[in-house]
């Protein structure tokens, strides 16, 4: 029993005269962690440009679902109706393709962190937590008007901010440092400082780019756990970039492998594991790494 | 602690201080020569011609090269033992040290002190001067000081927080003095109304310029809005039938105490309360429109720092694509630090216009945003009383040099101190920011705390893109 | 059609000048990504260099040949503001190097002020007329109402920016200064990771803008005759302006810039609104901002995720 929550079909990105993506499909379940792998320059980053709306796909369609799966059935007929998204009261559908940027976020509830972390250096970890809440507060407020006087419910919704963050805070360990810089945070707790921020906006979807770049083996393991809890407790599917390949095999339910921007393989950990071309792809890259490669899928 | 460094042999320390000086004057001489050691001016057939000024010219170069030469022997060692002393001591001092408990306590006190000084201003001044002295320093100091902390509260909203470089501020200001001025003027509304109205059409004009401008990303946006500024200028002088063009517009209506005008008239405000008239009263009227305006922008600066969309501004100015990624729609974030900047200009420019009487283009020029924004840069951005103490410097300190009359017994009463104002106004400008390039507050306060509040020092926190 | 020929030759006069100011800025720019405002104001002061010299030369000494003079002070003028430029840049923006970005801004702003006051109180308040130079012109073509003629001062400036432009383009394009000048532009780290004394090179870019502007100082003293101490902002903004419509940072975008700026203003005079014409200016830099904010020679700002 499959239920998709996000499907990307066909999508082509070119810049100018370089395909970065060609022709790429792919289906992310509910509930499931999905990686993203391949080689360096094999277009994992710009897929996800595409999905959270930085970059405008130069074909194909980003079709994402919450709620209710029978609202995918009325895919074709918001294709073809050219609006942005089909809301109901059980659930939404979403074309990501037509929408902003932030859009994305704010509306279809897809939430990413970055290659190379992106906070809020100058502002403190708890005010990077609450940035986060921004759509949340931002209505409980009156659109600033009404928060600006006091007014109760506002203040209700604020203190719940700083409880989610605090929550928040407790799950990554950072919660004596809330007060601190994020810029003077070390850097494995930016990564996951980063990670809980984007969870703070209550995503469908959480994209991690590289999460675990840079982290050393204890770290990687803390931030496996803290991945395997958001799907199974925050009920947040992932989709995910990473180079690790023992995070890759342990965490993730599905895998989705590139290459020269197209798709070589999808399928369970180990059926990737012992796939022809997956493994003639890595094995292509650079001399160096094959022995770690080859050891870390199992040859 | 001196024994610490190593021993100065003074003989190499003077020659190096005499070849300092000597290149000093030799740049001075060669910087000097054409505008200080010649003058031009007119012969009696109107022609131009040059007279020389041989002994100003070496007088100058004189006290420069000895001032290099002075600085390199005295100043310099010094500052190097301090320099080399502070590295020293810095981790001895225990963190509850007598400079840091004297710091917290500036930090804590400052700003209530500050607040109740300049509440009760006004009467000190009239107590100390006296009716007649007293409304230069009101209005000349008070008023004048008032008008630009507003200013600079006002684009600290956008250059501070939001991080959006905007050269043309006085843009804002200048629609406001203008709605004032000829709706009060046209249609006879009450200052009380027009207040409002011209902050509500300042805004109105930061949303109608920031629309197409805010996707602009850095200086890009600077040059905008210098442009934009630049135009309003010149369409209040060109557009003659409305604006009056170069000469203005004058008797502005004044404003009155809640429809008491001060006058001397049996309705007057004088008469009213049974005073004798004198126009002061109008003056310390207007100082506290204007304190009780500077304070409401204050005030909801304060607010909204601690409500999501200040902390979005916040966020902005330090990544705005990490703010695009959280679902922060970043134009309309910024165009309401845009309008709600430009509504604080429009204010205090109704205010200026009420408190002149009389406005002309002249008082909207680039050089008017550039002091602004200087003001909030070298304040330290987004610090309140950073803008607050910069924009007290630099006004109070043009302002007090017309006052230095004693400067005539040392130059001779030729000397007119005022001509020297801006120039040593530039300059200045030029060495608080070499000194202080982040200003003079430059941590920032966070809007939102757990346990403690920190401070965050200013080399973490960016200064926006745009 | 005779009116649109004598303003196109107008225009191309007042462009060269504004192009070569706005070389100085989109060099400076380029090289440190400053924008300095005091430019403007270094022009002003090289106008006054220009008009102290040629009256020394002429007054003082004696020198009866106009174009000997002119010479003369040509070079003066792009020594002595090279140098005052040099000092301002060791001055008001060397400290500020690699510090908070609005910093410089603020420093030139400030020496903008600076300058303009100094000239104020050490030549007097007043605009400086000089004696007019160059006064014959050719009529190109003549008809009962209007007469398309060029005077042989725009003849000079003309000459004299073409000259100055192919010498400045030999060598930025041609020389090891030009070379390392780009390389600070691209990289600076890396460029004195390789060997480039960066500092110098800045160093040196401030007096070669400076020299620019000199000449754009002697040539606007030559063509209106007049100089005042606030004579920098105007021509200062547009030549920025210029700068930016070229697309900042592009040398030839900015020569480009300048001359467009220049006939858009003489255009916008003889067929519009004299009293407008810096409004069209101003909304011409605003429109093109707007759809095509890289300018016209610009490379395009790609943001980075």
């Amino acid at each position: 029993m499959t239920r998709p929550l996000l499907r990307v079909e066909h999508l082509t990105m070119r810049f100018g005269g370089l395909v970065a993506i060609n022709n790429v499909s792919f289906t992310a379940q509910h509930g499931e962690i999905t990686a993203l792998i391949g080689p360096n320059g094999a277009g994992k980053t710009t897929v996800f440009n595409c999905i959270t709306g930085f970059y405008k796909p130069t074909e194909g369609r980003l079709a994402l679902q919450s709620g209710d799966q029978a609202l995918w059935d009325d895919l074709d007929t918001l294709t073809a109706g050219g609006a942005k998204s089909l809301r109901r009261a059980d659930g939404g559908l979403f074309l990501l393709e037509r929408m902003r940027d932030f859009e994305v976020s704010r509306d279809a509830r897809v939430a990413r962190t970055f290659q190379n972390v992106r906070l809020f250096q100058g502002m403190t970890v708890l005010e990077n937590l609450l940035v986060a809440q921004h759509r949340a507060l931002m209505a409980a407020s009156g659109f600033t008007i009404l928060g600006a006087i006091g007014w109760a419910p506002y203040r209700k919704a604020e203190h719940a901010s700083i409880e989610r963050a605090r929550l928040w805070l407790d799950r990554i360990g950072l919660i004596d440092r809330a007060d601190d810089p994020a810029g003077t945070l070390p850097y494995g707790a930016q990564r996951r400082l980063e990670v809980a921020r984007a969870m703070c906006t209550e995503p469908m979807l959480l994209c991690l780019d590289e999460p675990a770049a840079g982290l050393n083996h204890r770290e990687s393991a803390a931030l496996n756990d803290l991945l395997m809890l958001i799907r199974d407790q925050d009920k947040t599917s992932i989709l995910l970039i990473e180079h690790d390949m023992s995070v890759v095999m342990e965490i993730s339910d599905h895998v989705v492998v590139l290459d020269y921007g197209e798709k070589i393989a999808d399928g369970k950990p180990a059926e990737i594991r012992s796939d022809q071309k997956v493994i003639a792809a890595y094995l292509g890259v650079e001399d160096e790494e094959v022995d770690k490669v080859a050891a870390e899928v199992g040859l | 602690m001196s024994e610490a460094l190593p021993d100065r042999d003074a003989r190499p320390d003077l020659i190096r201080a005499l070849r300092e000086g000597a290149l000093a004057a030799l740049i001075a001489f060669a910087l000097f020569l054409p505008l200080i050691g010649f003058s031009t001016v007119q012969n009696m057939r109107n022609e131009i011609v040059l007279e020389a000024r041989w002994q100003l010219l070496f007088t100058l170069v004189a006290v420069i090269a000895g001032i290099r030469f002075l600085s390199t022997l005295l100043l310099a060692p010094w500052a190097e033992r301090r320099a080399a002393a502070a590295a020293l001591t810095k981790r001895e001092v225990p963190p509850n040290g007598v400079a840091q408990v004297w710091r917290a306590m500036a930090a804590r006190w400052f700003a209530p002190l500050a607040l109740g000084f300049v509440i009760v201003y006004p009467p000190l001044v009239l107590g100390l001067n006296g009716f007649q002295g007293a409304a230069k320093w009101i209005d000349n100091f008070g008023i004048q000081i008032l008008i630009y902390v507003m200013l600079g509260w006002g684009l600290n909203i956008v250059v501070g927080l939001a991080g959006l470089l905007d050269l043309g501020y006085v843009a804002f200001y200048a629609v406001g003095a203008y709605s004032y001025a000829l709706l009060a003027q046209n249609f006879g509304l009450s200052f009380w109304l027009l207040l409002p109205v011209s902050g509500i059409l300042a805004a109105f004009w930061g949303i109608m310029l920031g629309f197409p401008v805010l996707r602009l990303r850095g200086d890009y946006l600077a040059i905008v809005t210098l442009a934009f500024g630049e135009i309003i200028r010149l369409v209040l002088i060109n557009w003659v039938p409305v604006t009056g063009g170069y000469a203005g517009i004058s008797s502005i209506p004044r404003p009155t105490f809640f429809g008491i005008p001060f006058n001397a008239s049996d309705e007057g405000f004088a008469a009213t309360f049974g005073l004798p008239f004198t126009p002061i009263y109008r003056t310390i009227f207007l100082y506290y429109v204007i304190l009780a305006l500077a304070l409401l922008t204050a005030a909801v600066t304060v607010r909204l720092r601690r409500m999501p969309i200040g902390r979005a501004w916040e966020a902005l100015r330090e990544d705005e694509i990490a703010c695009r990624s959280l679902g922060i729609n970043t134009t309309t974030t910024k165009l309401t630090a845009f309008a709600i900047g430009a509504a604080f200009g429009g204010f205090a420019g109704a205010f200026f216009a009420a408190r002149q009487g009389f406005i002309s283009p002249e008082s909207f020029t680039f050089m008017e945003s550039a002091v602004i924004v200087a003001m909030v840069v070298l304040g330290g951005m987004g610090s309140q009383i950073g803008v607050a103490i910069a924009a007290v410097l630099m006004i109070g300190g043009t302002e007090i040099m017309r006052e230095l009359d004693v400067l005539k017994a040392v130059f001779g009463p030729d000397f007119d101190p005022t001509q020297y104002r801006m120039l040593i106004f530039g300059a200045a400008m030029v060495a608080i920011t070499v000194w202080r390039p982040r200003g003079l507050i430059s941590t920032r306060q966070p809007s939102a705390f757990l346990a403690e509040r920190k401070a965050i020092s200013g080399t973490l926190v960016r200064e926006g893109h745009g | 059609m005779d009116v649109f020929l004598q303003q196109l030759i107008n225009g191309l006069t007042l462009g060269s000048i504004y192009g070569l100011i706005a070389l100085g800025y989109t060099m400076v720019f380029g090289i440190i990504g400053m924008v300095n405002f005091a430019h403007g104001d270094v022009f002003m002061v090289a106008s006054f260099i220009a008009m102290v010299t040629f009256l020394l030369l002429t007054t003082w000494l004696g020198i009866s040949s106009v174009v000997l003079a002119l010479f003369i002070v040509l070079i003066v003028a792009m020594v002595l503001t090279g140098f005052l430029n040099w000092t301002i840049e060791r001055i008001a923006y060397r400290p500020l190097r690699g510090s908070f970005r609005l910093a410089p801004l603020i420093s030139a702003i400030g020496m903008s002020i600076f300058l303009a006051n100094f000239v104020q109180v050490a030549q007097g308040p007043r605009n400086k007329a000089m004696p007019a130079l160059f006064n014959e012109v050719i009529v190109l073509r003549s008809s009962e109402t209007f007469d398309v003629a060029v005077s042989y001062k725009q003849i000079v400036i003309w000459l004299v920016t073409a000259l100055l432009l192919l010498g400045f383009w030999f060598l930025v394009t041609r020389t090891k200064l030009g070379r390392a000048q780009r390389a600070c532009e691209q990289d600076p780290k890396m460029a004195a990771l390789v060997g480039v004394d960066v500092d110098r090179t800045i160093s040196i870019t401030f007096v070669i803008a400076a020299a620019l502007a000199a000449v754009a100082g002697t040539l606007y003293l030559v063509y209106y005759g007049v100089v005042s101490f606030n004579d920098g902002f105007q021509p200062g903004v547009k030549a920025f302006t210029a700068a930016v419509l070229g697309g900042i940072g592009s040398l030839p975008g900015a020569v480009i810039g300048g001359l467009l700026i220049g006939l858009i203003e003489t255009f916008w005079s003889a067929y519009f609104s004299l009293d407008y014409k810096d409004v069209a200016a101003f909304s011409i830099l605003a429109v093109t901002m707007i759809f095509l904010p890289q300018g016209l020679l610009g490379r395009p700002d790609v943001e980075k995720v």
